[in-house]
């Protein structure tokens, strides 16, 4: 079983960082895992975005052309990968950055304003977190408590405090389901 | 040891270090510069030495400096920075000094970009230098494979007196994947006989790649050639996968190799009975292992993210005896394993012409899918 | 009668192997490399030091030194010394460059060295040519000076200015010491040998890059005598080149000589 994940934003909304989260949740849950960033030219402005993948056994290709979900952080990471998602496939749109609904019929859909819950719960980047809890949701990839684990694990001393509000982030997108 | 989350530039940084890296020498450049910048932090914190040269040219004859103490040393850098070192390089394994570089890939010719690419292959396998020599060349396709040849560099240096490169590329620098880095090694007390040193009482070193007198530059040569013998004899290294019931057979090296794996998988699915060899060692080439598999099956597909050059060292040990066609990417483009996985099928499906070069015909479908430019 | 009134006023200093040098008649190279083995034999540090040779008519001097050597590619022996000094930090660490190596090709390497304050000692023979090639235009051919290629005279319009290297490596922050001295007479000789041990001992006192820029004869591809090159030398590359101390390190106690400060 793989999974292939892509996470594309703005630079500045986190996308790498969800990301990592992700990558190092799998690694705890034991599964093989690859996180890579697109870099160059497009890290300033563009979009920003990284694939993550997890399997079962040794990860070949750690990009894909069709993967099974995406995470479209924005209206240009919208455009750029709707069509590319696997058939079957899952995609969450951060609909508080984007004035269109996706077209394709074939994939699911999760809908959500991940700025606007994360302003409700204190800080506005914690958009990625709610994205990535909505994807957990929908996709059988991991079980929620790994990326909270993950997150307890592996965030820096100094960002600590930011945990228990990334945590609700994850919960909170949680909520939505595909329509 | 527990795995961590870590990225291919870092990884290689602290796989050094925990190798016994006494001293670092380099000159940023994108995208090896992460590799320098860890290290002007932990060399200093472990009192090693550190040093931004002032260029790539300064950088290598620093480390050819420091190789003459007998001290494990290294350098890295990305392609038009190796261009740059190929002085030093030669006259380092003219020296028979023990030396590691790792030189993540980008694409070119020229100044070119930033992206991952594997075109310096032939200036890494045929020693990019002045004059006749060899480096041995290990090319990782995942991060631990690069922790671990990293380790495995500075022993090999040591046991052949010879510049050792990792050969990586941008991709495999920016990812992270979990991987197990190695318990310390204590730096090494035991000095090799042939060092400069400035002891007392042992006598005069000298270390030089000069050989004015031709008859002995020709012995040097010889002796450099001999242990290349020795090299090719015991350091081939390479990784197979599904070959046992193979009819096809994949070859590429690094993240072409690991692309490529996935596309052997899923043509695998497809009931096609295709295997892989990833070869870790590009220098020594794994000519043997190729030739019996040569034997095997019907086809075989060249993978690369290049112009096909190391397609050239498959056709040496295929020797005609069976169809060869190439894939490549260039410049910094990336393949996608559904691209190769189409080549598989399309290899599987028909009878492939041993008149034509696979690099023409592979030139001709690239012509008609991207342009010709001209 | 005989041994026990002989007294011993001139040998071969022990930092030298018992063999004839290459280098032409007259050269002063042979004063440079003297000078240099017996300034490390007084300070006790003939076993402890590891020299670096140029590409250039020093290339083979690792052959002439009874210590450990050695051989950089062209203008690269800063960046070696560098990689040496920093594995072994104990060690005395010296290049010997002559101009073609330093001022011209190795510009790079020399600049950034002295800007590190690297602590290594640098011999550097300025005799306005490249000698080993035979006698082209180096960045130190003086204005109108007839070399292989300045067949003409060397015309400033055309080939530019040549470079005072002593003085512009002495804007640097790193360097401690840098002086030139003179090979043509033995006043300046003497002078020269003091200048020497005081870049080992700035370097063996941790203060910085240290340099001594030696103007040195080339009699063969001058077209010379021997005598009359050392005449040359000081009628014409004195002026341009004057002898004297261009940074000293206020850390540095030693007796000034004579010259400009």
């Amino acid at each position: 079983m793989q999974t292939e994940v892509i996470i594309s934003g703005f630079g500045g909304q986190g996308t790498l960082y969800a990301g990592q989260v992700l990558a190092y949740a799998a690694m705890d849950e034991g599964k093989q895992v690859t996180w890579i960033p697109s870099y160059g030219p497009e890290m300033r402005g563009g979009t920003a975005n990284c694939t993550v993948v997890i399997s079962d056994e040794e990860i070949g290709s750690p990009t894909v052309k069709h993967p099974k979900a995406v995470l479209a952080l924005n209206l240009p990471s919208l455009d750029k990968y709707e069509d590319m998602i696997a058939p079957g496939g899952c995609l969450v749109v951060n609909e508080s950055m984007v004035n269109r609904k996706p077209e394709r019929t074939d994939i699911r859909v999760v809908m959500l304003p991940a700025n606007e819950i994360a302003r409700e719960i204190g800080n506005e980047r914690a958009a990625n977190m709610v994205m990535l809890g909505a994807l957990l949701a929908n996709m059988d990839i991991l079980p929620n408590e790994a990326l909270e684990k993950a997150l307890k694990n592996h965030t820096a001393q100094r960002l600590q405090k930011f945990v228990e509000m990334n945590i609700q982030a994850l919960r909170r997108g949680g909520e939505y389901r595909a329509s | 040891m527990a795995l961590e989350l870590i990225k291919g530039n870092v990884a290689v940084a602290e796989a050094a270090v925990r190798a016994g890296l006494v001293s670092y020498f380099g000159y940023p450049i994108t995208p090896q510069t992460e590799l320098l910048e860890y290290l002007s932090a932990r060399m200093p914190e472990l009192n090693r030495a550190f040093v931004q040269a002032e260029s790539e040219l300064g950088a290598i004859n620093m480390v050819y400096g420091a190789a003459c103490t007998g001290r494990r040393t290294m350098t890295s850098s990305s392609s038009p920075g190796v261009s740059l070192m190929q002085e030093g390089l030669s006259y380092i394994s003219c020296t028979e000094l023990p030396v590691v570089i790792v030189d993540v890939v980008r694409g070119g010719p020229g100044l070119g970009n930033i992206a991952p690419s594997q075109s310096d292959y032939n200036q890494a396998t045929r020693g990019g230098g002045h004059g006749e020599y060899h480096q041995i060349v290990l090319a990782p396709a995942s991060v631990q494979e690069a922790i671990d040849l990293t380790t495995l560099a500075f022993d090999l240096a040591e046991k052949y007196r010879s510049v050792v490169m990792v050969l990586m590329d941008g991709s495999l620098g920016q990812m992270m994947e979990p991987a197990e880095l190695p318990p310390f090694q204590p730096i090494k007390t035991e000095i090799p006989d042939w060092a400069v040193r400035g002891i007392p009482g042992r006598g005069k070193h000298v270390l030089t790649s000069i050989n004015i007198d031709p008859p002995a530059q020709e012995r040097t040569n010889i002796r450099l050639m001999t242990r290349w013998q020795q090299v090719e004899a015991n350091e081939v290294r390479y990784k197979g996968y599904y070959l046992e019931d193979a009819e096809y057979l994949v070859v590429g090296y690094g993240t072409a190799g690991r692309i490529s794996l996935s596309a052997v998988r899923a043509a695998r699915e497809k009931g096609i009975k295709v295997g892989l060899l990833r070869p870790i060692s590009l220098a020594p080439f794994p000519f043997k292992v190729l030739s019996d598999l040569a034997e095997q099956v019907k086809a075989l597909l060249v993978v690369e993210m290049n112009n096909g050059q190391m397609l050239e060292d498959v056709r040496l040990a295929v020797a005609n005896r069976k169809p060869i066609a190439f894939y490549g990417r260039m410049g910094g483009m990336v393949p996608f394993a559904d691209d190769v996985l189409q080549e598989i099928e399309a290899l599987a499906a028909g009878p492939l012409s041993q008149e034509e070069h696979p690099r023409d015909r592979w030139l001709a479908k690239m012509r008609v899918e991207f342009g010709t430019g001209a | 009668m005989l041994d026990t009134d002989v007294k011993v006023v001139y040998q071969r200093p022990r930092g030298f192997e018992e063999l004839p040098t290459h280098y032409c008649p007259g050269c002063t190279h042979g004063v440079a490399h003297r000078l240099i083995a017996e300034v490390l034999e007084e300070m006790g540090e003939l076993e402890h030091t590891i020299g670096v040779a140029p590409v250039g008519c020093a290339v083979f001097a690792y052959n002439y030194f009874a210590f450990d050597f050695v051989e950089a590619p062209h203008g690269r022996a800063p960046a070696m010394a560098t990689g040496i000094k920093r594995s072994l930090p104990d060690a005395t660490v010296f290049t010997y460059q002559g101009d073609g190596d330093l001022a011209s090709i190795g510009m790079g390497e020399i600049v950034a060295a002295a800007s590190r304050g690297e602590l290594i000692t640098v011999i550097f023979i300025n005799n306005t040519n490249y000698g080993m090639t035979g006698g082209q235009m180096a960045p130190t051919t003086l204005p109108g000076q007839v070399t292989t290629s300045s067949p003409m005279g060397r015309d400033v319009e055309r080939q530019g200015y040549p470079i005072r290297t002593a003085e512009l490596l002495s804007s640097l922050d790193g360097a401690a010491y840098v002086v030139r001295r003179s090979l043509h007479d033995p006043k300046n000789i003497r002078m020269a040998k003091k200048a020497i041990r005081t870049a080992f001992e700035v370097q063996k006192q941790g203060l910085g890059f240290s340099m001594v820029e030696l103007l040195s004869t080339c009699p063969t591809n001058w077209g010379m005598t021997p005598a009359n090159a050392r005449v040359w030398l000081a009628e014409h590359m004195v002026p341009y080149y004057p002898i004297g101390d261009f940074k000293v390190s206020s850390s540095i106690a030693y007796d000034k000589p004579k010259g400009r400060d």
